[in-house]
């Protein structure tokens, strides 16, 4: 059977001038519509750019133990979310390894929905109690979501909606676009100004096409896979299997990580003193008094100089390759002792330095710290100096700008 | 459509700098005495100034108009659209200056231009990528065998600028100094190209000295393939594709980079005059003062040492370093007396030439240019749009500036900047940028103020000729000529390079022997314009490698 065509299928065909199509979660996703995926890129950053993110799967929670249910699920505490708001979220295991990460949307007192990487609703459902009032469906084919992303997203919405103008960062609201209900949420994955538009699935194409029309002569295009990740690494958003791995599924711990180690604290500063009880709460808590963290996600950014000396002397043209690598790359101290690795790296453009995701332990943390990072070099292994920098490593004001 | 974006935050641009404001006329002499002052606010005595701030030096940046950046500027011309007046492209920008100078911080955003669209007289077109398959097919549909040689090309060329790259970020070592630190640089550089495969050393030898178009023919034999690749052997220079040293116009132009990729251009976030006030904002944080509306008179000299400078309304200003950002015409001739230079220095310096030859046309448009084989398509517009579209038709638009009048047919080098970066244009509407050559500064028998509109005219009938109803577009134009560029810009015949790129003027010659240090005969008064090693375009090299300078001495 061939793959899924997304809502919003027909017209990104039309728009594809590539032709090339990759696999999300059963679902035809394009690779880049342009030739350039770097001028995708920088339509995120300077224009504003549309990114079809339907095949990600979610989840409807409700009912009026929906609240009590997801407070017990969730490692970020979901109560203070009002109706009209989401939230950045994650979920782990009673070990504190992290599940999977998504975003929850507080659509109503007693409803949410939940986006997430990878199929949930078994896992869910387990965790439903006997006499939970609640009910949890997927509902990840009833609606196409569209990505509007980059400086202009929100001047040319509100021009579509006007709410969007008064919009906060992570907040939410159901509107319309051509009639057509929809809800909205300032929220996506390139770390920049942006919005995620939430539209039944039967009248994607309407809202699509309502949309492009407001957006052209604004250099508004579609953009692919490649560029959506060279903005998230860059934003330092973290993506499943590359950063890190779904604890349900990992063989060994080597391959799990404690929210506290992928850099996810922050979301946790209740955790030493909560009554509310998570799945994972217990051992987040030592792992926090103990400080008993392996590592710690953080960003890398390499020396420029070095990085170009050391390609020059090799007698190569220093490359700058924009194209996002998700794949490891070793971290060691001056005496090649291995101190961690990077999981994701990229040449960033707007920052225009060799960056990357990295776990580095502890006493690296600190951001200035140098450590070495393995490339190869005319087929041999160099050690080019690498500095940690807390991520985002790119993060405009107007990201979350009143 | 109901949409409507509010206008970019960052509309300053090219308006009034953020420069903060000059002292008022009770300031005390202490208050106008300075480390290092920098004459002239464009790329380069920004760049200098910066480097000089950020060694701690007290620098005070003067800058005669009421907005820095020189010919990098942007300014909005008619309403609602930005114009790159002058200098329209980054490529040349040296790396380490971006990176020193914590450019990023302060907004620098090179933007990708990722196609280049060569029209044809016959109405057929090369449409490059950044695909080189695409590419390939692309050239396959001109000429099979040059799409093979295109690969080829870019290897000989891309070792050649490997080799040559280096030169663009050094002091040119004194050829005619018995120091034994400049016969050590001197030896380095020799052993690095004696080091070099013959090959690559003799295809530079030929590009450094050579014509274009017999380099070009060594390749290809398709006309637009060689068209595209020729004109830039011809830029800023008295040259054609047939003339014997615009292999080395050609080479340079493709000695810059953009994200690593060599010979590759880009556009800066709201034009070249973006990035100068990117430069501004990070010379000011460094800690340079930037003072506009004040025109340098002379520069104060006291026993052959530079004291400070007097502006035209007489204010003085002191440093014991005085950096003159401005052409080696101006550097030598104006700011200070000829006479008390050396005979020979004065001499090499009024047979430096500038002969400028280059102007600008730039329109504001109701709409994108059609092409006819493309229809309705307009992301051709996403790179440049180079009308040269054979050899022979640039040296034909050469033979009428050779002898002293503008090309009836003129080369043109189009980018309609609104098209990547969509802030300098109405929604819908479009800025267009058209580099013109042939205009020789000096002309046979008028004067440029009574041809201004006569080129205007011949460019936009040009243009008319290759995309047909390109007048109809057409809301503003702004003619640039080469007096314009002199008259506004400051620039010495309105050379956009601040002097000719040939070979007696590049390197350890620019601007004269034996002054390609950066320094000049009087203690203290420094060079670090575009007229100084390695040159024209916006490199940063020239306030770069004289800051290098000046701090030497300083610690010595």
């Amino acid at each position: 059977m061939p793959l899924l065509k997304t809502p919003f299928h027909e017209r990104l065909e039309a728009l594809n001038e590539t032709g090339l199509w990759e696999h999300w979660s059963g679902y035809l996703t394009a690779t880049k519509y342009q030739m350039s995926e770097k001028f995708e890129y920088v339509a995120i950053r300077d224009a504003a750019a549309i990114f079809d993110s339907s095949p990600l799967y979610k989840y409807r929670m409700a009912g009026p133990d929906a609240e009590r249910y997801l407070t017990g699920v969730m490692a970020r505490d979901p109560r203070p979310l009002q109706p009209g708001q989401a939230q950045y979220q994650l979920w782990c295991d009673d070990r504190g390894f992290v599940v999977e990460d998504g975003v929850l949307m507080r659509i109503a007192e007693d409803e949410f929905w939940l986006t997430a990487a990878e199929p949930n609703l078994d896992y869910f459902r387990r965790l439903a109690g006997r006499g939970d009032d609640l009910s949890i469906e997927e509902t990840t084919a009833d609606w196409g979501v569209l990505a509007f992303q980059g400086p202009r997203s929100r001047a040319l919405l509100a021009g579509l909606a006007p709410a969007m103008e008064r919009l906060p960062y992570f907040g939410l609201v159901a509107t319309t676009i051509a009639k057509v209900p929809v809800t909205i949420s300032r929220t996506g994955y390139t770390g920049d100004l942006g919005y995620e538009i939430w539209v039944p699935a039967d009248a994607a194409l309407r809202v699509w096409d309502t949309l492009w029309s407001a957006t052209r002569g604004y250099n508004v295009i579609p953009f692919g896979q490649t560029a959506l990740s060279m903005a998230r690494i860059e934003a330092g958003l973290v993506l499943l299997d590359v950063d890190f791995h779904n604890a349900r599924f990992a063989w060994t711990d080597a391959d799990k990580t404690s929210a506290i180690e992928l850099g996810f604290g922050w979301m946790l500063r209740d955790v030493e003193t909560t009554d509310r009880s998570f799945i994972g709460r217990d051992a987040l808590r030592r792992e926090i008094r103990e400080k008993s963290s392996r590592w710690k996600l953080t960003g890398l950014v390499v020396d420029w100089r070095e990085y170009d000396r050391i390609f020059l002397a090799g007698g190569l043209v220093p490359p700058k390759d924009h194209t996002p690598i998700h794949d490891e790359y070793y971290i060691y101290d001056d005496d090649l002792r291995q101190l961690g690795y990077a999981t994701s790296q990229m040449y960033s453009p707007m920052l225009q330095r060799h960056i990357a995701l990295a776990r580095v332990p502890l006493d690296r943390q600190a951001p200035g710290s140098r450590v070495k990072l393995e490339l190869a070099v005319n087929h041999r292994y160099e050690y080019f100096d690498a500095y940690v920098t807390r991520p985002p490593l790119f993060n405009p004001p107007r990201k979350t700008a009143p | 459509m109901s949409a409507k974006a509010k206008p970019a935050p960052h509309k300053s641009a090219g308006r009034g700098a953020s420069a903060r404001a000059g002292r008022s006329g009770r300031s005390t002499k202490a208050d106008r005495t300075y480390d290092a002052i920098v004459i002239g606010g464009g790329h380069n005595g920004l760049t200098n100034g910066a480097y000089l701030a950020r060694a701690g030096l007290r620098t005070l940046i003067l800058e005669r108009r009421s907005l820095v950046g020189g010919a990098a500027i942007t300014e909005e011309l008619y309403p609602g659209f930005w114009f790159t007046t002058f200098s329209y492209a980054l490529s040349l920008l040296r790396p380490d200056v971006v990176q020193d100078l914590e450019l990023v911080k302060h907004g620098f955003q090179p933007i990708l231009m990722p196609t280049t669209f060569c029209p044809m007289e016959d109405g057929d077109y090369l449409l490059l990528g950044q695909d080189r398959n695409e590419n390939l097919k692309e050239i396959g549909r001109h000429s099979r065998r040059d799409a093979d040689a295109y690969d080829a090309f870019d290897h000989d060329v891309g070792k050649v600028l490997q080799a040559m790259k280096p030169l663009m970020d050094m002091v040119p070592p004194d050829i005619f100094s018995d120091d034994p630190e400049e016969l050590v640089a001197l030896a380095a550089l020799g052993s690095r190209f004696r080091r070099l495969e013959p090959k690559v050393l003799h295809d530079a030898v030929r590009l450094l000295t050579g014509s274009a178009a017999d380099f070009l023919d060594d390749y290809f034999e398709s006309d637009i393939v060689k068209g595209y690749l020729a004109s830039a052997s011809i830029i800023g220079s008295k040259v054609g594709p047939y003339s014997h040293g615009s292999g080395l116009v050609l080479l340079y132009h493709i000695l810059g980079e953009h994200d690593g990729v060599m010979g590759a251009w880009s556009f800066h976030k709201t034009g070249n005059g973006g990035f100068t006030q990117v430069l501004s904002r990070a010379a000011q944080a460094f800690g340079a003062e930037i003072r506009l509306d004040s025109a340098v008179d002379s520069v104060i000299t006291k026993g052959g040492a530079a004291v400070g400078v007097a502006l035209a309304d007489g204010t003085e200003f002191h440093a014991p370093v005085v950096v003159s950002a401005l052409d080696p015409r101006r550097t030598f001739l104006e700011l200070i007396d000829p006479r008390s230079l050396p005979t020979d220095l004065v001499d090499a310096i009024n047979r430096f030439r500038f002969q400028g030859t280059s102007a600008k046309v730039n329109f504001a448009l109701d709409g994108y240019p059609r092409y006819p084989a493309l229809g309705d398509r307009t992301d051709q517009y996403r790179g440049f749009t180079n009308i040269g579209p054979s050899m022979e038709y640039l040296e034909r638009a050469f033979d009428e500036g050779k002898y002293g009048w503008y090309s009836s047919r003129p080369y043109l080098d189009c980018a309609v900047q609104s098209f990547v970066d969509p802030d300098m244009a109405p929604p819908g509407k479009a800025v267009m940028s058209c580099f013109v050559q042939y205009a020789p500064y000096h002309l046979r028998s008028s004067d440029w103020d009574t041809e201004r509109q006569g080129l205007g005219d011949t460019v936009q009938r040009t243009l008319e000729s290759f995309f047909p109803g390109f007048g109809d577009l057409v809301l503003h134009r702004e003619v640039v000529t080469p007096l314009d560029i002199e008259r506004v810009v400051g620039l010495s015949e309105g050379n956009i390079f601040a002097g000719e790129f040939l070979a007696p003027q590049m390197f350890f010659f620019r601007p004269a022997p034996g002054w390609s240090q950066y320094r000049t005969p009087i203690v203290g008064y420094y060079q670090c314009g575009s007229g100084t090693h390695p040159g024209g375009c916006v490199t940063g090299g020239p306030g770069k490698l004289a800051a290098s300078v000046i701090l030497k001495d300083r610690a010595r």
